[in-house]
């Protein structure tokens, strides 16, 4: 299984500039993730990937093989789209057998490979049906085996989950997950939706305005995030993100919120050492708050504004400094939080992240 | 505007009415402007039915009736003996084989220039719907320009390019300008058409074969059943009618069905035999109905089938 990797790729679409000296290298057997909101650019990185689209410049090398202007056929890809884009003429068998048929395969070899893929997906009894009589999770299904039986090293994914719904959303993502797993391919997925980044990626680029933000695992994602954009962008509710000022003295480091909040951060791994009186943008996580005193890198006593239970998990919101906190707590807990009453919250030490108010970079 | 009643419990558990207006959906009656619209669209209907009826009681007729002169009467004996000899044996110029010798050879013109017409034009909407080619928006301007160029202006030099090809005089001469005169319009409606499809199944196909010629037969081809049905009636009919371009670039022998009909009824000598020539027009009228007939339910879905399903 190959290594991808993009070299100073630059995409322009007449005047506008898309992608902008992009670099990023997915290893042998990684699960990359694409992640990004609309027109960040992610598609159009995957379609470069696959020759779909021209690059302006740069170099896109799959293994030791330099692909940049190589036929989207010949690379060694296989694709699934959103669309599903199944051939609608031909039977499920027909779609599968394409592929192959052109690649000039002996037809044992290709009839072993479509029933060997039929097997695994579990599509066997839908293999004379036409797509137009397939169910969604049907379609996606073929979709996949048609790029299974290429046997290539690398598999493209563009937001193939998008048109599920919820629950076959789920059921599928845990089978391209368990795919992987068995089959290690390399395999780049775009994707808006942060769950399923989060839950099948073994490697995140959060992209936004054509750059990658941040290129690291989930938990490095979601724990550390790069930036102010990264830190907004994953998790729901997302990060709370609070305007403070750093004081440093007394062998210890805080952060001071207008309000007049002190929190420690004496814990935080600071990449510089931190200055006094310097701003900064605090990103606290509605996961690390926890209701009632003790002890606690800051405790806030402050009104509910009102609580809200999504079946096995509640958020909490107060009112702090004139705006909304978002708090993860316990159903039992939510339930007794009455909105206009003030509560006690604090704040695990040692989870607490801090971004440069001027560049929006961790510190 | 009326007025309803609506009952309802209310939380004591008693019935109260209450009454709302409602607006109740107009009647359809007969106006003067309905009345209108039917005896303007029944005159548009007799505005062709007389003729063709007159036509076809005509060809039924014996030339001793039509000398009579009632055009409107119908036939004391009903015989098919102008039909029979419309068919086969009316003269045109010093030929008395009748019209059988034009039908073949306006079947034997039909066929290369339905494939030829209907071919190039396909695969040219073909590539440039779905494949990046340089210049396309110029070139489908200009097919569309091309698209309203009369045929007679161009008719000259037409003449002199097929007399190069040698092909001038023959079926091909006659098949290869249906074909080229056909290709602007039908370029225009398979490119239309083929916009339709999807990209992602276009993508898709490009990454699993690349192939320009496989994509098109194994995928696009199947999936143009609609729009093949309304171009070959098109085409057909056109074809079918024509008469100037089977009259310029048909020589002797391979002028079609329309040219031998203008030549039975113009050159015949002696007596107008106005039956003959009712049933022989009839006759040339009828292959392009009978396609109508046939695949007439086909050609309203493939005009309205609009984008392709998967």
């Amino acid at each position: 299984m190959p290594r991808v990797s993009f070299e100073h790729i630059t995409k322009t679409y007449g005047q506008v500039q898309v992608l902008d000296d992009l670099n990023l290298a997915i290893d042998d057997g990684d699960f990359l993730v694409l992640l990004g909101p609309s027109g960040c650019g992610k598609t159009t990185l995957l379609n470069l990937l696959a020759g779909l689209l021209d690059v302006t410049d740069g170099r896109i090398m799959i293994g030791d093989r330099d692909v940049t202007d190589v036929d989207p056929k010949d690379r060694g890809l296989a694709m699934v789209f959103q669309s599903y884009a199944l051939y609608p003429t031909k039977t499920v068998h027909g779609n599968l057998k394409f592929g192959l048929a052109a690649s000039k395969l002996p037809r044992e070899e290709i009839e072993k490979r479509i029933a060997w893929a039929a097997k695994l997906l579990q599509i066997e009894p839908l293999l004379n049906r036409k797509p137009a009589n397939l169910s969604g999770g049907q379609r996606q299904r073929v979709a996949i085996g048609r790029a299974l039986v290429k046997n290539v090293g690398v598999f493209l994914f563009d937001e193939p989950l998008s048109n599920l719904d919820a629950k076959l959303r789920t059921e599928m993502r845990l089978e391209i997950k368990k795919l992987h797993d068995t089959l290690k391919h390399t395999i780049v997925y775009v994707t808006h939706d942060q769950i399923e980044a989060m839950t099948m990626a073994t490697k995140i680029a959060v992209m936004n305005g054509g750059v990658i933000q941040q290129f690291g695992t989930p938990d490095d994602i979601y724990e550390r995030p790069a930036n102010l954009f990264v830190a907004s962008f994953i998790g729901s509710p997302g990060m709370n993100l609070r305007p403070a000022k750093l004081a440093v003295g007394g062998g210890k480091v805080e952060a001071v919120f207008p309000s007049g909040v002190r929190f420690d951060v004496s814990d935080y791994n600071f990449v510089a050492p931190p200055k006094d009186g310097e701003d900064v943008i605090a990103g606290l996580r509605p996961e690390h708050f926890l209701v009632g005193a003790g002890d606690g890198a800051a405790t806030f006593d402050i009104p509910v504004q009102y609580a809200e239970r999504t079946g096995p998990d509640a958020s909490a919101y107060f009112n702090f400094e004139n705006e909304l906190l978002a708090l993860r707590v316990d159903p039992d807990i939510a339930a007794r939080l009455k909105p206009g009453e003030h509560a006690t919250v604090r704040y695990l030490r040692g989870k607490a992240n801090l971004f440069d108010a001027r560049s929006g970079q961790r510190m | 505007m009326s007025e309803i009643t609506i009952a309802a419990r209310n939380a004591k558990g008693e019935v109260t009415v209450s009454r709302a207006p409602y607006f109740p959906r107009k009647k359809k009656t007969i106006t003067g402007r309905s009345i209108a619209v039917l005896v303007f669209l029944a005159l548009c209907a007799l505005f062709f039915c007389i003729p063709l009826y007159v036509v076809v009681v005509t060809s039924f007729k014996t030339m001793d009736q039509i000398r009579e002169g009632a055009m409107f009467s119908l036939p004391y004996v009903w015989t098919l003996e102008a039909w029979d000899h419309a068919w086969n044996s009316a003269c045109s110029g010093i030929n008395c084989n009748g019209l059988k010798v034009g039908f073949w050879s306006s079947v034997s013109i039909l066929i290369p220039s339905l494939i030829l017409s209907i071919g190039i034009s396909m695969i040219t909407g073909y590539a440039l719907a779905l494949w990046n080619v340089r210049w396309a928006g110029a070139f489908l301007f200009i097919l569309f320009i091309c698209a309203f160029v009369p045929f007679q202006i161009i008719m000259f030099p037409l003449i002199s390019m097929t007399a190069a090809l040698k092909v001038y005089g023959s079926i091909w001469g006659v098949a290869l300008v249906h074909a080229v005169l056909a290709m602007p319009v039908l370029t225009l409606i398979f490119r239309n058409y083929y916009k339709d499809i999807p990209q992602e199944i276009m993508s898709a196909a490009v990454m699993d074969s690349g192939s320009f010629w496989r994509i098109f037969t194994e995928i696009i081809l199947p999936m143009s059943g609609n729009i093949l049905i309304v171009v070959l009636i098109m085409q057909i009919t056109s074809i079918w009618n024509d008469y100037l371009i089977g009259v310029t670039f048909g020589g002797p022998g391979s002028q079609p069905m329309t040219v031998n009909l203008a030549n039975l009824i113009t050159i015949s000598t002696g007596v107008t035999r106005y039956n003959d020539n009712m049933a022989a027009a009839l006759l040339t009228a009828i292959p392009p109905l009978v396609i109508y007939f046939f695949v007439g339910k086909l050609f309203v879905q493939g005009i309205t089938a609009g984008a392709i399903k998967g």
